[in-house]
């Protein structure tokens, strides 16, 4: 495999021709700059990597590339088109020659892979749809793809990669020459991962170029020809991938902040806080997503929980809050066993839960951002004891001061903050309810640097307060900072605890993976 | 210019009670030219008389159901339309357990507490339903009270065997009519009750607070401690209690229980008060006022239409007209417009 790979980018190499360029790409949200004055370019056949922390910028760029956002300044140039094109619609795209796939296949599962692949552009005869020309067709390109499944299949009853590869397919047969493929791996098994590799090589030497979207180190060392890096909405370069170690990419990524966030644990005080259990789980599980676990958590401590997506970390803390009702074992709080069956329950024991999905879950966008900050407390008082306006506008003014949240002031709506201030605003509901436990999923994922490393010492400062602290991130270096011990979970099961020595990103990546030590990061740092 | 007497134009567009205004005074303007005496009050046989009157007073039962159905609107994102049909179960019931079965009755056959009491029962009751329907077993609210829609008139019929009961006793007209030698008439009085204790409610409890939450954003709200499930519920059952209530007003009016009629259309009524309120029949912020200056709104235009001797077959027609033309005022894409247009001409004259 490796030796017909070389050979592909051999022959890529001599025809280096540009096949797409965006120069000058800038895009303005309220309050925020998404992108400022970014260069893009692919050429004809590469897979080109698009890296940068959450919140650099990639998928808005995708998304000015594709028309979902409206080009704001600068231009997009493809190949074989002698005028500068505006996508004004992921249509528009399409029919430039731009075609994306999303995480999430948007395809219709309740029909089959054939309809899938012609929905929207049957071809008819006499007026009816042809199904003969369908099927036939479809077989057509399942065959020249390697997909190996039948046409008439739901698609459904097809395994994600299969899917993803349909949506690829599609795609394909639309005449697509610029293909993006946004995380597209992230809900893949290692060996499904591999298949799509071998389909996206494929149409590298078909002569496509793909734009490449993924959190993966990894998976970019292992398929892409070129890698360009975003951070905070600017440009950080274009690379070579062969001349780019690890190490660099990720300094690069994280930027000179890189040294800053390194310093945060040392800021941390040697807290003398005794070992006093504050959550302790026996044998607790949710039937069907998370398997029977242990787990203490003490005053003044800040546990980690790491796995891939889908292993189970946000599952876990879901248990203890309540918001899945757990289906066995035990519960403890502060040495007391208590019976939690929903969040309010839970937040009665002093609990505090900030959870993954900031949209879905987290903030009530057209409610102030006062009303978003006294909610937990005033639930929790109940329904006949509201807080005076006094009350809640000092609350209100306290954690827009001690959290610093941009925002013109306490009664905008919360979804007219952006990403980070949003989170803030719900930080700032739960520490109003003033939680002996504080669980934190996610806190910093699509929020600017800044405001992560704020997020960050806030969550330190809170446990040398003597809060005890649950903190998910799929950073491992975030965790590394603020986590005296980290938990691991793959497939809904917890698979070790990792302290003191053991906390490396060597290590933690080999806990991950399990027993099979493929490739983890120890080899390449 | 001198500044002080500049009025902020922006500000008061912006409020959130502008549209609805403007919407109710544009259509008593028609009436300024059309019929002059249209705002002339005058005390008749010692009780207030005149369009404007009557209008305020026809318009208590669309104001009772508004209120209820701001709140169905904001906890769930949908509409309850069986109002009409609970008003027509309610009014059946009082006037059956008055009548003490009988199709006609000069004497009351039963205390009259007991009556209203079985009818806001009864209402509250189908209310329930509908919330079970809709917040516990997730059915579409326009679906779930379309059961009750349909089979309301229904139950009402069987309530009164099929026949119109008459309640021909003087004290029971008192709630659709006058109370002693009070000039206003004491539906008006309903109205305002309604409004101000479900008003005081809405301050005093974390009620108004927990229904635009959970309209937002359900599946946050749980996770603060909210109980979705409860809140939609809650407003299903005020809703069928205030339905009850606008049912007796309405039974009261005309001293008998016309299953067919009470309450017919209504509902229809209640929700485009809602929606000319400035609320969004999407859920979420509610303006509780909104709709009750919608509920007036639409009353004006029926008895404004009534003025000009509208037939009332081809009332219908009219106050579609007109609806659209609100309802289009309203709309986001007319508002963008109307405001783009606004600072348009302010920035022309700043340049100048």
């Amino acid at each position: 495999m490796s030796e017909a790979d070389n050979k592909q980018r051999q022959v890529q190499r001599m025809s280096d021709s540009l096949l797409l360029s965006m120069r000058g790409i800038s895009k303005t949200f309220p309050g925020v700059r998404a992108l400022s004055n970014v260069d893009f370019s692919l050429r004809t056949g590469e897979i080109h990597a698009l890296m940068g922390e959450n919140g650099a910028g990639k998928s808005t760029l995708i998304k000015v590339l594709t028309g979902v956002y409206e080009l704001e300044s600068g231009e997009i140039r493809m190949d074989g088109i002698d005028h500068p094109i505006v996508n004004r619609s992921p249509q528009e795209a399409q029919a430039n020659g731009i075609s994306t796939v999303y995480q999430e296949v948007n395809l219709c599962p309740n029909l089959t892979v054939a309809e899938n692949l012609f929905i929207g552009r049957q071809p008819k005869k006499y007026g009816f749809i042809d199904w003969k020309t369908i099927n036939r067709k479809s077989a057509e390109i399942l065959k020249s793809l390697d997909i190996n499944v039948e046409p008439g299949k739901l698609l459904g009853e097809c395994s994600l990669a299969i899917q993803q590869m349909i949506a690829i397919a599609r795609a394909v047969d639309m005449q697509c020459r610029v293909l993006i493929l946004d995380e597209p791996t992230s809900s893949l098994d290692e060996e499904e991962v591999e298949k799509l590799f071998d389909l996206m090589r494929k149409l590298r030497s078909e002569g496509v170029g793909i734009i490449f979207v993924t959190h993966f180190l990894d998976q970019v060392y292992e398929v892409c020809d070129r890698i360009t890096v975003l951070r905070n909405g600017e440009l950080v370069g274009e690379y070579q991938t062969e001349s780019l170690p690890r190490v660099q990419l990720v300094a690069k990524m994280l930027g000179k902040e890189f040294d800053d966030l390194a310093e945060i644990k040392s800021e941390r005080k040697n807290s003398a806080i005794p070992a006093e259990p504050v959550i302790e789980a026996e044998g607790l599980t949710h039937a069907g997503t998370i398997k029977p676990f242990n787990l203490t958590i003490n005053k003044g401590e800040v546990i980690g929980l790491t796995g891939l997506l889908g292993s189970g970390r946000s599952e876990l803390v879901r248990t203890i809050y309540g918001a899945d009702r757990p289906t066995g074992g035990t519960l403890k709080v502060n040495g007391k066993t208590v019976n939690i069956t929903k969040p309010l329950d839970a937040m009665k024991n002093g609990m505090a839960y900030l959870p993954e999905d900031r949209k879905k879950d987290g903030v009530i966008s057209d409610l102030s951002v006062r009303e978003n900050i006294i909610l937990a407390l005033q639930a929790k008082r109940g329904m006949f004891h509201l807080m005076s306006r006094k009350e809640m506008d000092e609350a209100a003014d306290r954690f827009i001061d001690l959290l610093d949240i941009k925002t013109p002031d306490r009664e905008k709506p919360v979804g007219s903050l952006s990403g980070g201030n949003q989170q803030k605003v719900i930080l700032g509901r739960w520490l109003l309810t003033n939680p002996d436990y504080l669980i934190l999923d996610e806190p910093t994922r699509g929020i600017d640097i800044g405001t992560k490393t704020e997020i960050q010492k806030l969550v330190l400062q809170m446990a040398d307060e003597g809060k005890a602290i649950t903190f998910i991130s799929s950073e491992i270096d975030e965790m590394l900072r603020t986590c005296s011990h980290i938990a691991v979970l793959r497939d809904g099961k917890m698979v070790g605890e990792l302290t003191g020595e053991e906390l490396t990103q060597a290590h933690i990546m080999q806990t991950i993976a399990g027993n099979q030590t493929g490739g983890t990061g120890g080899a390449d740092a | 210019m001198n500044a002080k007497t500049k009025f902020d134009w922006g500000k008061l567009v912006h409020w959130r009670f502008f549209m609805p205004i403007v919407c109710l005074f544009l259509v008593l303007l028609v009436n300024v030219i059309q019929t002059p005496d249209f705002f002339v009050i005058s005390i008749n046989n010692g009780v207030l008389y005149g369009y404007l009157i009557d209008i305020i007073n026809r318009a208590s039962e669309l104001v009772i159901l508004a209120v209820g159905m701001t709140l169905v609107t904001a906890a769930s994102g949908g509409q309850d339309i069986s109002v009409g049909a609970v008003m027509a179960v309610a009014a059946g019931i009082c006037c059956q357990i008055l009548s003490g079965g009988a199709v006609s009755t000069n004497t009351l056959m039963a205390p009259m507490a007991i009556a209203i009491l079985a009818a806001l029962a009864a209402s509250v009751l189908c209310g329930a339903f509908n919330g079970f329907l809709v917040s516990v077993l997730g059915i579409q609210p326009m679906v779930a009270t379309l059961i009750l829609f349909t089979a309301g008139r229904g139950i009402a019929q069987l309530v009164t065997k099929g026949q119109i009961t008459y309640v021909r006793v003087d004290s029971y007209r008192v709630m659709g009519g006058y109370i002693g030698a009070c000039p206003v008439p004491t539906p008006v009085f309903f109205a305002i009750g309604v409004v101000l204790v479900v008003n005081l409610v809405l301050n005093k409890t974390a009620l108004g607070l927990y229904i635009e939450s959970v309209g937002v954003n359900g599946s946050a709200s749980r996770l603060v401690g909210l109980n979705s499930t409860h809140i939609k519920f809650l407003t299903y059952v005020i809703m069928g209690l205030l339905s009850g209530v606008a049912g007796i007003v309405a039974s009261s009016r005309i001293y008998s229980a016309d299953a067919n009629n009470i309450g017919l259309n209504l509902e229809m009524d209640a929700i485009l008060a809602v929606a000319l309120g400035g609320n969004n029949l999407g859920g979420g912020r509610f303006n509780l006022m909104g709709s009750v200056i919608g509920a007036y709104t639409i009353q004006a235009l029926t008895t404004t239409l009534y003025a000009m001797k509208v037939s009332a077959d081809q009332l219908p027609v009219y106050k579609a007209i007109v609806v659209i033309i609100i309802v289009v005022i309203q709309s986001p894409v007319f508002q963008k417009k109307f405001r783009s247009m606004r600072h348009g001409k302010a920035v022309t004259v700043n340049a100048g």
